[in-house]
């Protein structure tokens, strides 16, 4: 039973990852319909740039709780300016285009972040510096982390932040008239481009947050780690339906305690490939995903 | 129907009379005079760029060395030719075909994965071109031809040094293992543990499975703490091992962990004081006084500010052996300078490098315990295991 | 075309590949063709067939499918696991070994069949979840099994695992690779010119009116799954037994999916010229950058990124958006009365 709890906790703490990143895909697809491949790697420059930060203050030498936080709100706002820079400079020339077209760019701006990464970083995988010791709590017979603790608590108040952003304040308006309809959005007076910037600011600050969460738990960063993590965070984001905030949160919940338990038989050689097999069972019985509401398109 | 036909042909008949030259000498890299061509193919790019590069920059540290004191056979210099693979076996042969039939390299070498020395070894067997593994430890690699050689242990050694190890020495008798199913190097060590330490009489888990670049190892270390092993393995390389320590030492895992020399790499600091009670086996070890060793650490901390890992110590070994194999040879021509290198006896960073019939080198391999201290990983010399 | 002129056409096509098949083995006197060229010309082939097999789905089919690499992969390891462990068995029963171009040649034949009936099996579970599944939501389910095929085989030892497909058995070359270009060609533009073809027009069009129009969407989606699936199964078996090329489920990834539809999108989704086009400038473009490497380690595939983004961005329709290649104008000079031979 300790095994159990065990597993379940650390399928909490895994999915809390997946699902802060999901929160970013499934905010930009609402607004947009456009899959932001890039946004695993925008995870992993927050992780660089919260590198960066942490040695200039010389974290590893002094942990602390406000070192923490600067470094976070540093990693953020520059996330923040990447997300922008990105939608400005690749996204809205093809906004007009068919999908396909910003599909692809999409994926060519996660190679150039990739490729640019290892160039520019070096592949050697770095270490992050310690800021908040390491403590662990032991709880029956199970052990939790303090920076575990710090993940699913962390994603818990982000998501009830979006929603609360999404539903209650006059931007979210705005950025729910504009996924509803862009060009009746503008016509109504809304600001679309600034919206649009908008919400890929704050998707890539999330993930910028979520890069330095899970650095700090698990210290090693490198140009290439936002690929396969990126990949099952958008499955989950898939899974809840995308679009929906709370379904993200689900969906990262769920694919975290899949793999984790999967991991933990006689198949956890097949453990990558869980994330998609839930998502293609889930699919064929509710193809809007779990929490997805179906659109019907009217002819 | 019969438009695209005719394109396509005629396109490809344009393309092979493009492609046409003259046939080659049958020894095809026999040079006289100017700077000796030597290949070398590695992961530049792509999820084995970072062991890739520790290779090229050990090899270039050692042809830096041996261009500054004078070149090889009469003052001519060492032109290392480098080609990225991006990690892919396919990129590795088209790398390797280029440098050998574009190149017209000396010798080729390369690769530190095994499935990319598996890909493009064949070519360097059929153009008759040496080609020397600096990291590959599949056993198959020097079965592909008498021109295909390696510095580095290959798994089943290393396999059953640790085993006889962890038997003999630290009395387990019920182990696990964990492995990194997407490294060939950490499948083809778990076969050897397994075999070794089962012949031993002890008992060996199920192993367990893991990716390179997965950074979350609680499901699977909290299995294995059920079931109570009394030594577990983690035979893949340094970014994971680091991490994989110190989750399992959060889980209350105080049982050793034991590893091959996978583990040696900068990243293995992430370990921190989880690394107490940790066993690798290994070739290298950089607090080794032989100043062979000390310099070349010195040395490659001077020109790329890091602490080289065994990679780069095994690239230096690579360049090392067969600039000596192109010297008692005298030569540049591929057959020469491959049975040359079947006699090579140089004294390297990594260990006495002498080739044994199968190409291989038969190098004791000492077994460390890990520590951590002052910031850094120490390696306290524990025993060494001879070949038998 | 007349029965007869259809049977010269083909005869001649196929003396054609098998003198110039002899050439790149053998050379003629004094010349030989570069390895290096020459293998670059034989992945050029290779990927011609995985572009235009591509194509059919994502160019005239109108779906997004990210997972070609998974119906290479099946296929690929089908056809070299039956060479590998049953090869020499049928070559002698025809009275040959592997080793001889005549028995290598023999035993190609099953092996690819068997690698295409794989792959269109694969392709089959693949477009079967088209039914419900629409757009993105589709793709996500092409690059989920993509991913899971890859996994499944990284775990299966006789095939070699996270080593690859080693043992491969290298009986693939010229003639092989390139008669299967110019199948898969030929195969596409036939369905193109074909109701089957029009169908798949409509459905790209607007799969709805499609639909209302009475077409079986389903039927034909899965359909161009199953053809486009069999064409990719067979470019992974000529891949995976090509010398020094063994299939590896690392680098039959959504990576390189991806790579096949750039090579689609570079020279205009749709059009089967394109998709050589293509094909050929993509497989050139890393080889030719080389030097450039050497200079800038890493910096190659930064550009290939960057030139991605800037195509899409000024040229979404690539180099021939969906246009054909028309040699009728070749025949066009030829009547003297100024009439036009379609």
């Amino acid at each position: 039973m300790d095994t159990f709890f065990q597993q379940f906790i650390n399928g909490l703490s895994l999915g809390a990852i997946y699902a802060l990143i999901a929160l970013g895909y499934t905010m930009v697809y609402g607004v947009l319909r456009l899959i932001n491949f890039a946004h695993g790697d925008v995870y992993m420059l927050g992780a660089f740039a919260g590198y960066y930060i942490a040695n200039a203050l010389n974290m590893d030498a002094n942990p602390s709780i406000l070192g923490a936080i600067a470094v976070t709100m540093g990693a953020m706002a520059i996330c923040a300016v990447i997300g922008i820079l990105i939608e400005r400079l690749a996204y809205r020339p093809v906004r007009h285009h068919p999908r396909l077209t910003s599909l692809i760019t999409a994926i060519g701006v996660s190679l150039l972040l990739e490729y640019g990464g290892q160039v520019v970083f070096g592949a050697t995988p770095r270490f992050f510096p310690q800021m908040i010791r390491s403590q662990v709590y032991a709880v029956g017979g199970v052990q939790i982390t303090n920076q575990n603790l710090l993940i699913i608590v962390v994603s818990v108040i982000v998501m009830f932040g979006l929603e609360y952003i999404v539903h209650q304040t006059r931007i979210g308006k705005a950025m729910r008239a504009t996924s509803f309809n862009l060009p009746v959005a503008k016509l109504m007076g809304i600001n679309t481009d600034f919206v649009i910037a908008f919400t890929f600011a704050l998707g890539s600050a999330l993930a910028a947050a979520g890069g330095v969460m899970v650095a700090l738990a698990i210290p090693r960063i490198d140009p290439l780690m936002g690929l396969m993590t990126g990949l099952k965070a958008f499955v989950a984001a898939v899974l809840g339906g995308i679009g929906n905030i709370p379904g993200a949160m689900l969906g990262g919940m769920l694919i975290g305690l899949m793999e984790t338990w999967i991991g933990a038989t006689a198949y956890s050689t097949y453990r990558d490939a869980v994330a998609f097999a839930v998502l293609i069972l889930i699919l064929l019985f509710r193809p809007a995903g779990i929490l997805g509401t179906s659109v019907t398109e009217k002819v | 129907m019969k438009s695209h036909r005719l394109f396509v042909l005629s396109v490809v008949m344009l393309a092979a009379a493009i492609a046409c030259e003259r046939r080659p000498g049958t020894s095809g890299s026999a040079t006289s005079t100017g700077d000796i061509p030597v290949g070398m193919y590695g992961s530049l790019t792509g999820d084995g760029a970072s062991f890739g590069q520790s290779s090229v920059e050990g090899a270039q540290l050692a042809v830096e060395e041996l261009n500054n004191s004078g070149g090889l056979l009469g003052g001519r210099k060492i032109k290392l030719l480098v080609e990225d693979d991006q990690s892919k076996p396919d990129e590795a042969s088209n790398a390797v075909t280029k440098l050998i039939t574009q190149d017209k390299v000396v010798a080729v070498l390369g690769e530190v994965a095994s499935r990319r020395s598996l890909a493009a070894g064949p070519v360097c067997q059929k153009y008759q071109t040496p080609m020397i593994s600096p990291a590959s430890t599949n056993e198959r690699v020097t079965a592909i031809g008498d021109y295909i050689f390696r510095v580095c242990f290959i798994d089943p050694f290393q396999g059953e040094v640790l085993a006889k190890f962890a038997y003999n020495d630290l009395k387990a008798r019920k182990v696990a293992v964990l492995k990194d199913v997407q490294q060939d190097y950490s499948v083809g060590l778990t076969e050897a543990i397994q075999k070794t330490f089962g012949t031993l009489g002890g008992e060996v888990l199920p192993p367990v499975s893991y990716s390179s670049g997965d950074a979350d190892f609680k499901a699977i270390l909290t299995q294995v703490r059920a079931q109570k092993p009394d030594a577990m393995f983690v035979t893949g390389y340094y970014p994971e091992a680091a991490i994989i320590v110190r989750q399992a030492r959060e889980l209350g895992m105080k049982i050793p962990i034991l590893g091959g020399d996978g583990w040696v790499g900068d990243a293995l600091k992430n370990g921190r004081e989880a690394l107490a009670n940790c066993f690798i086996s290994n070739h290298y070890s950089g607090d080794n006084p032989d100043p062979v060793v000390q310099n070349f650490v010195k040395t490659y901390r001077a020109k790329f500010n890091r602490e080289p890992d065994s990679i780069a110590a095994l690239g230096y070994d690579a360049a090392k052996v067969l600039a000596a194999a192109i010297t008692s040879s005298n030569s540049t021509e591929g057959p020469k300078v491959r049975d040359a290198l079947a006699k090579a006896d140089v004294p390297g960073v990594t260990g006495r490098l002498k080739m044994n019939p199968n190409r291989n080198v038969d190098k004791p391999a000492v077994i460390q315990e890990l520590m951590f201290a002052d910031g850094n990983v120490k390696y306290v010399y524990r025993t060494t295991i001879n070949p038998n | 075309m007349s029965p007869a002129r259809k049977v010269v056409s083909i005869a001649v096509t196929l003396a054609a590949l098998a003198a110039l098949n002899y050439i790149f083995e053998y050379g003629f006197g004094d010349f030989y063709i570069n390895p290096y060229y020459a293998r670059i010309i034989n992945l050029i082939g290779i990927n011609i067939t995985l572009a235009v097999s591509l194509n059919l789905i994502n160019g005239m089919a109108g779906q997004f499918s990210i997972g070609h690499a998974g119906f290479m992969a099946v296929g690929g390891y089908t056809a070299t696991y039956l060479t590998v462990y049953h090869g020499r068995q049928i070559a002698e029963i025809f009275g040959r070994s592997l080793t001889d171009p005549v028995g290598s040649s023999i035993v190609m034949i099953p092996s690819l069949i068997a690698g295409a009936l794989a792959a269109a099996v694969a392709g089959l579970f693949v477009g079967i979840p088209s039914l419900r599944l629409k757009g993105d939501y589709l793709a996500i389910v092409t690059l989920g099994f993509s991913e899971i095929i890859r996994v499944i085989i990284l775990n299966i030892p006789a095939v070699g695992g996270a080593t690859g497909f080693t043992d491969a058995i290298p009986i693939t070359n010229f003639f092989w690779i390139f008669l299967m270009a110019i199948l898969t060609i030929v195969i596409t533009r036939n369905i193109g010119t074909s109701t089957f073809g029009r169908a798949l027009f409509a459905i790209r069009s607007d799969e709805i009116a499609a639909e209302a129009m009475g077409i079986d969407t389903t039927r034909y989606k899965v359909m161009a799954f199953v053809i486009s699936a069999a064409l990719a199964g067979v470019a992974g078996g000529l891949s995976g037994q090509l010398f020094a090329n063994p299939l590896n489920p690392q680098n039959l990834n959504f990576v390189r999916s991806i790579e096949v539809i750039v090579m689609i999108v570079l020279g205009g989704i749709g059009s089967i010229t394109g998709a050589v086009v293509g094909a050929t400038t993509l497989t050139i473009l890393p080889e030719a950058l080389r030097s450039f490497d050497q200079q800038f380690p890493g910096l190659r595939m930064v550009i290939y990124a960057l030139l991605l983004i800037l195509l899409m961005i000024f040229r979404p329709q690539g180099l021939l958006g969906r246009r054909e290649l028309n040699l009728s104008w070749l025949r066009r000079r030829q009547r003297k009365d100024g009439s036009v031979l379609a």
